[in-house]
């Protein structure tokens, strides 16, 4: 699996998309650190950033990946290696090359910046970690439904309706919900509907990092309440994690049963 | 070293392999499987390889049963019917990455001179030819030196001199006692290869046994002619124009040519 991951990554990071997604990166966090000139404020607009764009761009890379690799996926499954080793490796390959352009991207402006020396490099960390564990959840994701699904066409509708409605319709439905069942007592549904979503969770738990209530909305709030900024942080990223384990899970269960 | 027992294999409604029953015990020998589109060859040669699962009965090779197993395939070279590879990876990079990742390789070098792919080598595969990859393809298959030698369409995309490489390469692997399956639609190749021959039909195996007893069989001298006068005989599964007026059978498949002829139209 290491050697599969080895050349996934070699492979991808030489691709032209890698450096473009790099070069964003670049402009989009000097230009802020250039203009705002506080960390605090960068981080939370790059959240923004992270939270559509990261996703996105995973999903993305995921299924196109995918696709355009199936004919050496052929090669290498006649081959003496395990199925789930292949498909792993890949699919780690391609998250970690995604992550190295997203934490290059927005390391390097920062570090100039001196963020070393800055106290507010926590959480320009945790900034960075869940953009690379949102970067895993979607890439990994969008690899299961290319596995899953052979037409290219129904593959690439499905990962962009994914996208779609983590990361954009799911709050309106989440909102919608909370409107129409105002007169209940909302709080355990809201906790439960943000782990259905990585990129809520993400959110939470940047701005429980950042401490600003304002920005939390509901469901941030509901989390502060229950678990403090301590036990929130601690939950959300154990529910990330459990985030990574569903598509690897995935991936391996219909590796072993496809035919190729 | 190869044997199938009754496998079945479907893809959706689509019953592709019905029940074959073959095996492949003499080495130094060379078996072509033929039989129309969609006779189920890649499928039987994929359910070999592990590739495909088939639903019902059993493979294996060398004795050991290949169902969930991935060692067994370090004793097949195979060649995949479409080569396609990372176009960012030069062809040497390539080489080494799947030497990398199956240790073992002995016979590259003579392989890349023998096909000529030595100005090749700094090349982006993108930017390589159909046949020139199909080159690198069979370089890939070969440069392992497996007991067991299993082909698919090998012969797409060659010109005439590859072609005569391929040939020679073939003959000389049989002649060092390995388990050669083939699988083309260029009845020539066949004829000049192969030792025996397999005719799948509908996902059974219609006829094994040399060329001349097939030709025999069906009465003519021609292999070429022998296996259309066979697929005459089966029209339906049959597409190619010489034999849709064979369909006229039944009342439905007589639309069929009319159709194929208004879509060929548009």
């Amino acid at each position: 699996m290491w050697k599969i991951l080895k050349y996934s990554t070699y492979d991808l990071l030489r691709s032209r998309w890698a450096y473009l997604y790099l070069g964003f990166f670049l402009l989009f966090t000097a230009g802020f650190l250039y203009l705002t000139g506080d960390v605090g404020k960068v981080v939370i607009s790059l959240m923004n950033v992270i939270l559509i764009l990261c996703p996105l761009i995973a999903t993305m890379f995921g299924i196109m990946y995918h696709y355009n690799s199936r004919e050496f996926t052929e090669l290498l499954l006649a081959q003496p290696i395990r199925r789930t080793s292949i498909f792993w490796g890949q699919f780690l390959g391609l998250a970690i090359a995604l992550s190295t352009s997203l934490v290059l991207g927005i390391g390097i402006p920062f570090l100039l910046y001196g963020i070393t020396h800055d106290p507010a490099i926590w959480q320009f960390m945790i900034l960075l970690l869940n953009g690379v564990v949102l970067t895993f959840i979607f890439s990994g994701l969008a690899f299961w439904i290319g596995l899953r699904n052979d037409n290219r066409i129904r593959g690439f509708g499905l990962a962009i309706l994914l996208w779609l409605v983590m990361a954009v319709l799911y709050d309106g439905v989440f909102l919608l919900c909370l409107i129409v069942f105002r007169e209940y007592p909302l709080d355990s549904f809201s906790l439960f509907a943000t782990v259905f979503n990585p990129v809520d969770l993400s959110r939470i738990m940047i701005l429980l990092k950042l401490d600003i209530s304002a920005l939390m909305g509901y469901t941030g709030a509901v989390f502060q309440k229950f678990f403090g900024n301590g036990w929130g942080i601690l939950l959300s990223t154990l529910s990330l994690l459990a985030w990574i384990a569903i598509p690897v899970a995935g991936i391996r269960y219909t590796a072993l049963r496809k035919d190729f | 070293m190869i044997t199938c027992n009754n496998v079945q294999k479907a893809f959706g409604k689509n019953q592709v392999l019905q029940g074959i029953d073959l095996d492949f015990r003499e080495s130094g020998r060379i078996t072509a499987i033929l039989g129309p589109n969609g006779s189920g060859k890649t499928t039987l040669i994929k359910s070999i390889l592990g590739m495909v699962l088939p639903e019902q009965g059993s493979i294996t090779v060398n004795e050991q049963p290949v169902r969930k197993q991935w060692a067994y395939r370090s004793a097949i070279d195979y060649l995949p019917q479409i080569a396609r590879f990372p176009e960012n990876l030069t062809v040497s990079e390539l080489m080494s990455m799947i030497k990398d990742i199956r240790p073992g390789a002995s016979r590259d070098q003579e392989l890349i001179n023998r096909f000529g792919l030595k100005p090749f080598l700094r090349k982006r595969l993108g930017n390589l030819s159909g046949g020139t990859k199909q080159k690198v393809n069979i370089t890939l298959a070969m440069m392992y030196d497996s007991p067991i030698l299993i082909f698919d369409e090998p012969t797409s995309g060659l010109d005439p001199v590859a072609m005569q490489t391929l040939k020679a390469l073939i003959q000389e692997e049989k002649e060092r006692g390995k388990l050669i399956l083939v699988t083309t639609h260029i009845m020539q190749f066949v004829e000049e290869v192969a030792d025996e021959i397999v005719f799948l039909l509908e996902g059974k195996t219609y006829f094994r046994g040399p060329i001349q007893a097939l030709k025999d069989r069906v009465g003519v001298d021609d292999l070429e002619a022998a296996i259309a006068g066979i697929l005459r005989e089966h029209p339906i599964v049959v597409a190619s124009p010489d034999t849709t007026r064979r369909i006229s059978a039944n009342p439905i498949r007589r639309k069929i040519p009319g159709l194929l002829t208004s879509f060929k139209k548009a």
